[in-house]
């Protein structure tokens, strides 16, 4: 009888202590995000910590010419920056356009089967890989708006920027989409009732309720189009510079780090640095249009 | 057909998919009264006045046979704008669904699809149709905030006044004050008497205190079909029909 | 017939209409039509130059003798090492956020690191993984350093669907467990788990054929570009396919263009079947647990 009430006890306990160390690797698995967090400031601090030993952060910030890979180097990423911007501004052009008329169509017009066979597919432009978007930019877009721009030259914003653009098009038309479903058939009933004809319902009353959840899409989009890497190395240049056209080479941010990754720059060498500078700047970048998107979401927000 | 008769349903049928919801409606609305439409759950009286302003036709599947005609014209005829109609039949909502915007661009929707751009033309309508619905005096110091901070009876009164601003003739009320309090319950249902001396008001409710305090007519319907017709006093106090009566006791319903 | 304050401009609004419509419609399907123009232009460049030469093949300097194979292994390497790791990492995560965690700072915190790094560019991550695994943790630019990198970068995705795989089980199935007097990992374990599991692969499913599209973060740890090996173990140098066919579009002569069009079909064929695997999966299993 006490045997059979001592192993019941073991027992308890060691059930016990199982369950405290599968809590802790459990635990342990969800604190990785927080480590991958620390991680990436911890590489792109300390190395660009060497970096700003040998340039100073004015120069950084403030100088227009970025060359460290030539005589005399100039360590400006300004134009980098420059170069990000545009493109981004190009694909957004595109993207905001035809992501939120879609969006509208697919809300407000299509019929529920329709809808349910349009969503996915405009999805399978989100799934494409952007190495194929690069070829897609490089070698079909760029020829073709040379019959438009005939002083487009092979690497230039403006093909880079469209084939961007359509690439984050389901970014936006899918969550607008949402955030407009989600508006109460009430309002819609209400405007209706006034003798509000279809698409003063979608303009007037669907997308004013919807704004915030409009609003955030454009943000994912914008931050994924400063983020994106193949298209712009791939179609956009190599050329960093301030320019006002969009038929010229430039450089981003993204691309330049590319461009000196496959290089021959020495580990631990002032090329090589420039790699987390860049990376750093481009994080706080990314930061930055999260923390103002999120801040404009919230005062659109309308509670229903 | 009566002469005074402001909304004439002929033969009007109406079923969503394989559902017979209305079936064969005959009846005559008179003008500037109150008109109570009552009758227990699925009896069809939300769908009938929904067939007044079409809005009916918003839900997929939807299908109506026969006629309305207001003042000799068939609403349902193709010749007929149904955006015209639904400025001139206004609706109010069981539960209040102001827009998530201000008061003022509120009452304001309806003018301003309806092509009044002037300011000063704006405001006045704004004044008039708050006033109409006694919600001015309580609101017209802050008409930019936003209509979800009032509460639900001005929310309500709100929705009036928002029908009243495009100038309608008909105001079709679905079970208004059944989200209401008591208090905000008797504002309104003054403000229907009030109504009736302008426009013609037809309410649905389940309240038969309600119909019996605030309509001139009263509508029984039972499972699709009008049972009884008639003004309220007589429908209440001699029943024609045995089913109303059962429904007047409280038998069913 | 109407009253003195009819509709004033019932037919501009109705122009209005027709004009917006038209420009909805036009939106979308202009959408749909550069997927298919997109598609189209790479079949059209790439199906001449696909053959099981080319899959069978290193690269070479010659286009005629190239090939995708080095590339492929090297694809296949990574992303097997990178399920190895983001699947029960990010199901662990995923479990411990919907089960256990209580309802503190902490929690809200991993929670918020998690949504922000889901919009971490992936070059950041090649960079994270530059300075970390490649020089400090001194794995080299490894097929190991190149699946940690993609593991990081996954991660956030896996979590995300399979919280929401595990925030689908009905809570009456849990509470039953426990009323029979079952521990927590029990209850984990035993009912919760089996129904979030299909949710789950499909969610890591799904997140891996990410994964094996991205080129920016194994460039960035300057996996090399011209591999005329299969790799054989995980500390091995490696490509994969994207930057084999980056490397190909690069190059001057025009036939490296067809090859570069026959790679991304290879790649495209890899990620339908993944992608179809996946749907496969959660249909199946949506209709058993019905």
């Amino acid at each position: 009888m006490k045997k059979a009430a001592r192993t019941l006890a073991v027992r308890r306990r060691q059930q016990r202590l199982r369950e405290w160390i599968i809590e802790r690797l459990l635990f342990a698995s969800a604190i990785v995000s927080v480590f991958t967090t620390l991680a990436i400031l911890g590489v792109l601090l300390f190395e660009a910590v060497g970096f700003f030993q040998q340039v100073s952060i004015i120069e950084f910030f403030s100088e227009t010419r970025w060359t460290p890979l030539f005589e005399p180097q100039y360590f400006g990423v300004l134009p980098l920056v420059w170069g990000t911007v545009m493109v981004t501004i190009i694909s957004l052009v595109v993207a905001v356009p035809f992501g939120l008329g879609s969006a509208i169509f697919l809300s407000e017009y299509a019929p529920e089967r329709l809808r349910k066979v349009v969503k996915p597919i405009l999805e399978i432009l989100a799934g494409v890989p952007t190495v194929v978007y690069g070829y897609f930019a490089l070698t079909f877009v760029t020829p073709w708006l040379q019959n438009f721009f005939p002083q487009l030259i092979v690497f230039n914003a403006l093909s880079a920027g469209v084939v961007m653009g359509i690439m984050i098009i389901p970014m936006v038309s899918s969550l607008s989409e949402d955030a407009m479903l989600a508006v109460p058939q009430s309002f819609r009933e209400g405007a209706y009732a006034l003798g509000a004809r279809k698409h003063e319902v979608a303009l007037r009353i669907v997308v004013p309720s919807a704004l915030s959840g409009i609003i955030a899409s454009f943000v994912l989009a914008i931050s994924r189009a400063v983020g994106e890497t193949m298209i712009v190395s791939m179609a956009a240049g190599s050329t960093p510079k301030l320019t006002l056209s969009p038929f010229e080479s430039i450089q981003t941010m993204t691309g330049y780090i590319t461009q000196i990754s496959l290089g021959e720059a020495p580990f631990g060498s002032l090329e090589y640095s420039t790699i987390f500078s860049v990376g750093l700047a481009l994080f706080l970048m990314v930061l930055i249009i999260n923390l103002i998107g999120q801040w404009v979401a919230k005062r659109y927000w309308k509670r229903y | 057909m009566v002469s005074d008769v402001k909304i004439d349903v002929r033969n009007l049928s109406v079923w969503f998919g394989s559902n017979h919801v209305l079936k064969n409606i005959k009846i005559g609305f008179r003008p500037n009264a109150v008109t109570a439409v009552m009758g227990p759950s699925g009896c069809g009286k939300t769908t009938l006045i929904r067939a007044i302003n079409r809005l009916n036709e918003l839900i997929i599947g939807s299908r109506t046979t026969g006629e309305i005609y207001i003042d000799k014209e068939d609403i349902y005829s193709k010749e007929t704008s149904v955006f015209e109609l639904r400025r001139r039949v206004g609706m109010v909502f069981q539960k209040p669904n102001p827009f998530p915007i201000s008061i003022y661009d509120n009452v304001a929707f309806g003018p301003r699809i309806h092509g009044v751009s002037d300011d000063k033309e704006l405001q006045g309508i704004v004044e008039r149709s708050l006033k109409e619905a006694a919600l001015w005096d309580e609101v017209h110091d802050r008409l930019q905030d936003s209509a979800l901070d009032l509460s639900g009876g001005q929310q309500q009164r709100l929705i009036i006044a928002r029908a009243l601003s495009v100038d309608p003739e008909i105001i079709l009320m679905d079970e208004p004050c059944s989200a209401l309090d008591p208090m905000a319950t008797s504002k309104i249902e003054a403000l229907m008497r009030k109504l009736a001396e302008k426009y013609t008001v037809i309410i649905v409710t389940h309240n038969m205190q309600q119909a019996a305090r605030v309509s001139d007519y009263t509508v029984f319907m039972y499972v699709g079909e009008v049972v009884e017709y008639g003004i309220t006093k007589n429908v209440f106090e001699n029943p024609q029909n045995e089913l109303t009566e059962k429904y007047i006791t409280g038998e069913f319903g | 017939m109407g009253s003195p304050r009819s509709s004033r401009n019932g037919f501009l609004r109705q122009i209005e209409g027709s004009v917006i419509y038209i420009l909805c419609l036009f939106a979308v399907v202009a959408s749909l039509v550069s997927l298919v123009v997109l598609l189209f232009d790479v079949i059209q460049d790439g199906i001449p130059w696909l053959d099981l030469q080319f899959v069978t093949s290193f690269p070479s300097r010659f286009p005629e003798q190239a090939g995708i194979l080095a590339a492929l292994w090297g694809s296949i390497w990574v992303v097997g090492i990178t399920a190895l790791f983001s699947f029960p990492v990010g199901v662990g995560a995923a479990i411990y956020l919907e089960e256990y965690a209580p309802q503190n700072w902490l929690t809200s915190f991993i929670r918020l690191n998690i949504s922000n790094l889901a919009g971490v560019p992936s070059i950041v991550y090649g960079i994270l993984g530059l300075g970390l695994f490649v020089q400090a943790l001194a794995l080299g630019r490894s097929i190991l350093a190149g699946a940690l990198v993609m593991t990081l970068l996954i991660l956030p995705v896996i979590i995300i669907a399979s919280e929401e795989a595990v925030r689908s089980v009905p809570r009456a199935y849990r509470e039953g467990a426990y009323a029979l007097g079952a521990t927590k990992w029990q209850v984990t374990r035993g009912v919760v788990m089996p129904q979030a599991f299909p949710g789950m692969l499909t969610g890591t499913i799904l997140a891996l054929s990410r994964a094996i599209g991205e080129a920016a973060p194994m460039i960035a740890i300057a996996a090399l570009v011209f591999v005329r090996f299969v790799p054989t173990g995980p500390l091995d140098r490696f490509t994969v396919m994207p930057i084999q066919i980056y490397n190909w579009v690069n190059l001057p002569q025009a036939e490296f263009r067809g090859l570069a069009a026959a790679g991304i079909l290879v790649l495209l064929i890899v990620l339908l079947g993944m992608n179809s695997i996946a749907i496969f999966i959660r249909n199946r299993y949506q209709k058993r647990a019905r």
